[in-house]
């Protein structure tokens, strides 16, 4: 097989004295949609969050087309430009316009200049359906239009990989549904995703694989049908029977 | 995702119970709390009035303190003094605002290299927040140009607002730096997804937010220091104060005063209603986000 985009390799992280992922080893290929879902707390945050090196590791290797994401070689925001993150609380900036949002990092980061970024803005936020939305303030939005200038802002810098960390998880219940299209649609177009997820219905409709997180391992990984109607690993029963319970199957 | 839309463009007629109809107020309803509030503080300072104007040593403290010949005489030279206030003020505030920013930045950077400039701040706060402005003035609008430092100005006026200016940028910066805490962690972590760097990071995310944060504070911090502009009279320096004091010494009359008072006032009452005025805004703003 070529070589993973996204190779996590014996991946150990610690906060203080407590273990939080616990060799960790997962691959993920180009174009390829990997959906972590898991009991709260059991680290699927803290994975996203190591590889595009917002928090250090203790052990192992994170590698991004087969280099590691150390590697000198990346210069200070070389890896930024590569790996796209989206957070569950947005966090738009919100003293600036949804369009100085999506370009900001284009612009002092990555060197494009103002009008260049400008002028690549609308196809972006067109993508998602926010064109019209690109002089308000994120406050003068809802949390579902919100979302989706998080996740433009995410493309902007046209990353290979796009995490995602529970992005619909802050939303009422009639906008989840127009955040996920557009994942959907990034799929449809190639992106390369991580995406931590309650949704089951979701992951099964758009992952390739599923992999589920307990206390810092992965125990059970498979493409979703599999994992989610026949899952092997008793956990891994146990959490879809309580997801199932709460109604969210 | 498309519904969404539409329904934002075009606000749905409704067909549902009318807005209630406003109730008419007759004349006496409409204008009566009026008119009572009117009466009332009219009676009430009417009284007040009375009892101060018939008191024994009225017709004293009306020669001593409001005598309007005294007051004429005075005004030029006290308002020349407030003058001066006015311009240490408006330096002051300028080099203050940027001063506060910088120590408060010092102050909240992290990493062992920056760890001298943290030191520096928390040492600077604490000395100069500690200590009385009045302390403060006399130490360097007296002692430095006792120094005599070849090449550097003796003037007390100078040196005194010097003092004001390190004392209040102490103040200051702790103001700027509550508004940069308040800023949430999840700024940093999205600035820092994004490639910026620390200091962009400031720049662009953590201090545009802060300062927006705490503009009140700041508009309190400006009205107090344009009142411990005065403190500069215990130095010797000229200000609308110590003009006063100069006059009454001459005439034995403390109108002067009086008049130093009235210019304070008209100075430091709209600063002090337009702050109430920004905060106010600045509330129903964080009101209106938190809905
Ligand atoms: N900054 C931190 N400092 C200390 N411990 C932390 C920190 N962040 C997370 N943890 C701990 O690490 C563990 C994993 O947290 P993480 O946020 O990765 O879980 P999660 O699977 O994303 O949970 P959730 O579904 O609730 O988001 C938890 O036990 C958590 O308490
Ligand atoms: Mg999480």
């Amino acid at each position: 097989m070529s070589t993973p985009r996204v190779a996590i390799d014996d991946l150990t992280k610690y906060y203080g004295q407590t273990l939080v992922l616990d060799e960790v080893f997962l691959d993920v290929y180009e174009h390829e949609v990997v959906c972590l879902i898991g009991a709260s707390g059991s680290g699927k945050s803290t994975l996203l969050r190591c590889i595009n090196q917002l928090v250090p590791f203790d052990h192992g290797e994170i590698r991004l087309d087969g280099v590691a994401i150390d590697d000198a070689s990346f210069g200070k925001t070389g890896l930024r430009k590569r790996i796209g993150i989206v957070f569950q609380a947005y966090n738009l900036f919100p003293h600036l316009r949804v369009i100085d949002n999506v370009t900001l990092a284009p612009r002092k980061v990555h060197g494009v200049g103002k009008r260049e970024a400008e002028a690549r803005a609308p196809e972006l936020l067109g993508l998602l359906g926010m064109e019209e939305f690109a002089r308000k303030y994120p406050e003068q939005l809802s949390g579902g239009q919100q979302q989706r200038v998080a996740i433009v802002r995410a493309l902007a810098p046209n990353p290979d990989v796009l995490l995602l960390d529970e992005v619909t998880a802050a939303l009422d219940p009639e906008l989840i549904g127009g955040v996920l299209d557009v994942i959907r649609d990034l799929k449809a177009q190639g992106m390369t995703m991580m995406i931590v997820t309650h949704e089951m219905g979701f992951a099964r409709d758009v992952a390739d694989r599923v992999c589920f997180l307990e206390e810092g391992r992965i125990l059970e990984e498979a493409p979703p049908v599999q994992l989610l109607s026949d899952p092997q690993h008793p956990s891994t029963r146990r959490f879809l029977q309580r997801i199932i319970e709460a109604g969210r199957l | 995702m498309s519904s969404e839309r539409a329904a934002s463009a075009e606000p749905a007629r409704r067909a549902g119970p009318r807005p209630p109809v406003k109730a008419t107020l007759t004349p006496w309803e409409r204008y009566a709390p009026l008119a009572i509030s009117v009466v009332s503080t009219a009676l009430v300072f009417g009284v007040v009035w009375r009892v101060i104007t018939t008191a024994e040593n009225w017709p004293l403290i009306q020669r001593q303190f409001f005598d309007v010949d005294a007051m004429r005489a005075s005004l030029p030279q006290v308002f020349s003094g407030f003058l001066v206030n006015m311009t240490v003020w408006v330096i002051a505030l300028v080099v203050i605002a940027v001063f506060g920013i910088v120590v408060a930045i010092f102050r909240s950077l992290t990493g062992p290299w920056a760890a001298p400039l943290r030191v520096f701040a928390i040492i600077y706060i604490d000395l100069l927040r500690g200590t009385p402005s009045i302390l403060l003035v006399l130490l360097f609008g007296l002692g430095v140009p006792a120094l005599q430092i070849p090449g550097m100005t003796t003037s007390r006026l100078f040196w005194g607002s010097v003092a004001l200016v390190l004392g209040y940028t102490a103040y200051t910066s702790e103001v700027y730096r509550s508004g940069i805490e308040a800023v949430p962690d999840g700024q940093r972590a999205a600035a820092k997804a994004l490639g910026l760097t620390q200091w962009q990071t400031l720049r662009y995310s953590i201090l545009p937010q802060a300062v927006r944060n705490v503009i009140p504070a700041l508009l309190n911090l400006a009205v107090a220091l344009q009142k411990d502009v005065a403190l500069l009279s215990v130095i010797g320096a000229r200000e609308a104060g110590r003009e006063a004091q100069i006059f009454t010494a001459r005439t034995f009359n403390f109108s002067s005063y009086i008049v130093a008072t009235v210019l304070f006032l008209l100075a430091t009452i709209p600063m002090a209603r337009f702050t109430d005025w920004v905060t106010k805004r600045d509330q129903e703003r964080r009101l209106q986000r938190t809905l």
